[in-house]
């Protein structure tokens, strides 16, 4: 279930991506964390516990809201323009 | 003789471009940093994209004053390097480096004006790292910027003028609210009709906001002392307690914050003197009215230095380009600097007002169970914090941190460092002042292992 | 009313070589006190690698690291934590084959030493450690080595003296000493005056200026060995990893973040503190990137660097003093003091007490530069060779 709620902006036009292996769609104007929360509720599980966070304060100062892309990049959400064919992953990276 | 001038300025908020504008005006050319793709700062943060939202939908009262700063920083775009979505994340005497995407550079000056902003203040309570928590100001953007509510019934929480601002900003734009939950007590807003005379239309704004959000039937609390935030996986609901009895209500989201913190990394790198605010309980960068920061050559503007918002960054960032000016042996208007300089003493003392209408909970550190996260990168809890004072005769932060990894992680203290500091000095005996405050380290944002390095620009 | 201490022992310096003298002497039954300038461990005690590792010292090193080396596993038991020690083994690189034959001339040195070292080359490097990029030539396994954290360790070993009973003065820098007909004098802080039989100097990178003040200056200068933390990440590197040559040395944590050092910051304006160089952080960053090709996504998300005293000879002083009867000196580790300082403390406390150690310190001696002629004066000659080895 998703987080967030489009209020506006919702007949801008649709930039594809993956998340989690499943194709999903943004808005042209979405940050990554809009993108993903607008889909799920969670961007990422915490480093120690794996509980589920989902960003904070949206200005790239909490450094919560990091997401993994599927080349091992990783990219803060909340500051990350959402681009087309962007393959994304709200967890960890995985051990290789 | 006048030395070669290349200023750089950290920031293209209000302030930053306030002074660029400044610099550029005198026939400077300044180099003009900011990390995101346009400026604005936060307060006057723009959409990606333009979409069917007007000025006003946006900024409110302050359209205006926000599509007037846009303009100007287009207009500045061939008087100045602008260099946007760029991370300035270590500064040492006279450099600075820089990232941009995945490479980094030195980039030299002459002077520099630290323009950082802000983010929310904040205090631990139990929940507060779940999905769907968000500070105030990030609410606040994910409305402005992104078109979106935080939840389907959101809950805003704590205490500022921006609790108000934002909770109507959102029922103005067809959210659904929850409660809208004060910690200061009514009482503390007769403080407020002090404030009248000095800005009358921040105080006028502010009635209007609580009188609009109550008569569309949104519950407005005072007093509020938040117990918990409840859900699992996700936001479900909150718990507070008000005059000894304990309430609740069911929500989807919470947007909280008590105040602002400055963004001081910079500012600590660069080797500014820091002294303890007071009013705003916090370390800040010292400077004289004029936003000189005591090093030669470095001046600091905005929220940055010191919290007063954006009307008054706008100010500061022109006051802090023209002390530069002048101590270039530039000739500066000293009647226009005066005037900048009162309006400037009459919005510090509007603040002051304001910090007593909506006092910092004081209490609230004291009542944290010791299980709740303060740092919420490194997991560290309230609990082990409490055990480091007592078993360990921790009294200081950077020791803190040492033992117990608050601040260690990648958000480098700024969200668990204001808390840190309160439960610290009531853990150890002393006061948020005396238990110091954690010094900066580079990078002061997460930089990639590969990211490639490049030598010094022209 | 100024404060009149009378102890056994006065420590200046409360490093982890201080504050472990400073508990072993307390096992003895010596009352000690302890002074430091500011925290005990906030120095290069503190902020160090955190390497603990024999392989790499030279031989006349190996006993007093063997000592140590029996510590390490029972700081639970000395020191009330474990400081996160792991003895993940200590794999020594070398990218080249001259690299390599500087190993296998090492390990040849050392045969007799009990170090178990294991040479192997490329392929087995490759099939043990395949996290290594692939054009390291060979390796040389310590596997008793391993790493901790120095931030816990060293704050620890001062805690535990002070509960054992020894008097420990932070934020009292020692601003005078002096020995009378028996015994010493020392003024420090605002107002504290000590009288001490014996007096410990390890006072780190600051130790030069007492050993001059007792007329024993030695060539000790100040280097600032800079590391670089990654954000947690899934398991990778299986063991503390060292190059021969310097130049990197890279551990991962239990929590996950990977540290790497292996080169040098800049001291800020006040000398006594210091910070990484921009481009040597990312000089090391694309090091390690480069060397561990599964890290190079991960993000660095600190930087730090740490004042540390290097001999001319890049090996310390300890013993006593030259000049002055009951003066110790233990200092100019040379950024290798983490793992034998445990065992530095021991030495020192069974000189105090026997005037004498199982260990033999002879390479140690402060006497050494009184014959070579060097370091007259302020105590900072010749430039060390230019090499980045971990503690």
């Amino acid at each position: 279930m998703a987080i967030l709620r489009r209020l506006a902006r919702r007949d801008l036009p649709e930039i594809p991506f993956r998340l989690n292996g499943v194709a999903c769609t943004g808005r042209s104007g979405d940050t990554v964390l809009t993108a993903i929360l607008t889909q799920t509720d969670r961007l990422r599980l915490s480093d120690f516990s794996q509980t589920p966070r989902a960003g904070f304060c949206q200005m790239g100062a909490c450094q919560d809201c990091w997401v993994l892309a599927a080349d091992g990049r990783r990219l803060r959400a909340c500051s990350t323009p959402l681009e087309p064919g962007m393959d994304l992953f709200t967890a960890m990276e995985p051990t290789s | 003789m006048r030395k070669p001038l290349r200023p750089l300025i950290v920031g293209a908020g209000p302030a930053g471009i306030r002074a660029a504008e400044a610099l550029a005006d005198a026939g400077i050319r300044p180099i003009l940093v900011d990390e995101a793709s346009l400026g604005g700062g936060q307060i006057y943060r723009q959409r990606l994209v333009p979409d069917e939202r007007t000025p006003q939908d946006l900024y409110g009262s302050e359209a205006r004053k926000a599509t007037a700063l846009h303009a100007t920083l287009s207009r500045l775009a061939d008087r100045i390097d602008y260099l946007p979505q760029a991370l300035v994340w270590n500064i040492r005497r006279d450099v600075a480096d820089v990232a941009v995407g995945g490479r980094t550079r030195p980039i030299r000056f002459s002077h520099l004006i630290l323009a950082t902003g802000a983010t929310d203040r904040v205090l631990p309570l139990p929940g507060w790292t779940m999905p769907g928590v968000f500070t105030l100001g990030g609410a606040q953007i994910s409305l402005k910027s992104q078109g979106c509510s935080i939840g389907e019934r959101a809950v805003f929480l704590g205490s500022g003028p921006l609790l108000y601002l934002v909770a109507w900003q959102y029922m103005k734009a067809g959210a659904r609210i929850a409660a809208v939950l004060d910690t200061a007590p009514l009482a503390a807003k007769f403080h407020l009709l002090r404030g009248l005379p000095l800005q009358p239309g921040i105080v006028l704004r502010g009635f209007r906001y609580a009188a609009e959000l109550m008569a569309r039937g949104v519950q407005v609390r005072f007093g509020v002392e938040p117990v918990r935030i409840e859900g699992g996986s996700r936001v479900t609901g909150l718990v507070w307690r008000e005059r000894g009895r304990e309430r609740h209500v069911a929500c989807d989201a919470v947007g909280y914050g008590l105040a602002l913190r400055s963004e001081t990394q910079l500012a600590d790198l660069a080797g500014c003197r820091f002294v303890f605010d007071e009013r705003d309980r916090a370390w800040r960068p010292d400077h004289d009215k004029a936003g000189r920061s005591g090093t030669p050559g470095i001046y600091l503007a905005g929220d940055g230095a010191r919290i007063a918002g954006a009307d008054a960054a706008e100010l500061a960032g022109e006051r802090a380009a023209l002390a530069l000016l002048e101590d270039a042996g530039f000739p500066v208007d000293g009647a226009h600097v005066d005037r900048l300089e009162r309006r400037l003493a009459a919005i510090h003392r509007f603040r002051t007002i304001l910090e007593r209408a909506f006092p910092f909970p004081r209490d609230w550190a004291d009542r944290l169970a010791d299980n709740v996260v303060l740092c919420r990168c490194e997991e560290v809890s309230v609990g082990q914090v409490r055990a480091a004072a007592q078993d360990l005769g921790v009294t200081e932060l950077n020791r803190l941190k040492a033992l117990t990894r608050v601040g260690m992680g990648r958000c480098q203290g700024r969200m668990c460092g204001s808390a840190a500091a309160e439960i610290l000095a009531s853990a150890s005996g002393g006061s948020p002042e005396a238990v110091g405050r954690l010094r900066a380290q580079a990078p002061i944002k997460p930089l990639p292992l590969d990211i490639v390095s490049e030598g010094e620009a022209a | 009313m100024s404060p009149l201490l009378a102890k056994d022992v006065a420590i200046i310096g409360g490093g982890l070589v201080g504050s472990s003298a400073a508990l072993a002497l307390r096992r003895m039954g010596m009352s000690v006190v302890l002074l430091d300038k500011g925290f005990c461990g906030a120095q290069a005690s503190g902020v160090n690698y955190g390497g603990v590792r024999r392989q790499g010292r030279p031989p006349e090193q190996i006993p007093l690291s063997q000592r140590a080396h029996t510590i390490w596993p029972r700081l639970k038991e000395i020191i009330g934590i474990d400081g996160e020690f792991l003895r993940s083994g200590h794999l020594k690189l070398a990218r080249t084959e001259a690299d390599m034959a500087s190993l296998e001339a090492y390990a040849a040195r050392v045969a007799a030493l009990g170090l178990g070292l294991e040479l192997m080359g490329h392929n087995t490097l490759r099939e043990r450690f395949p996290w290594i990029a692939d054009d390291v030539v060979g390796a040389s396994l310590c596997p008793g080595d391993g790493h901790a954290n120095p931030r816990l360790v060293s704050a620890a070993f001062a805690h535990a003296a002070r509960k054992a009973g020894a008097q420990v003065l932070e934020h009292t820098p020692v601003t005078h000493v002096e020995k009378t007909a028996d015994h010493f004098r020392l003024l420090a802080g605002a107002e504290t005056e000590i009288k001490a039989r014996f007096v410990i100097n390890s006072a780190g990178a600051w130790a030069g200026t007492f050993a001059e003040r007792f007329g024993e200056p030695v060539p000790l200068s100040r280097i600032y060995p800079s590391m670089i933390v990654t954000e947690p990440l899934a398991p990778v590197m299986s063991v503390n990893i060292g190059a021969e040559g310097g130049g990197i040395y890279a551990r991962q944590v239990e929590r996950g973040n990977c540290i790497v050092g292996g080169v040098r910051g800049e001291p800020l304006d006040d000398p006594d503190f210091s910070r990484p160089t921009g481009s040597g952080a990312i000089a090391i960053m694309n090091r390690a990137a480069a060397l561990f090709p599964p890290l190079r996504n991960a993000c660095a998300i600190r930087f730090w660097s740490g004042t540390e005293g290097e001999m001319a000879d890049r090996n310390p002083v300890i013993g006593f003093s030259r000049t002055t009867p009951g003066l110790l000196h233990a200092f100019g580790f040379s950024g290798a003091g983490f793992q034998i300082a445990p065992g530095v403390g021991e030495v020192l406390a069974e000189l105090v007490r026997d005037g004498d150690s199982s260990t033999p310190l002879q390479a140690f001696s402060i006497d050494r530069f009184a014959r070579t002629n060097q370091g007259s004066g302020a105590g900072v000659v010749t430039e060390p060779p230019k090499r980045e080895t971990s503690a």
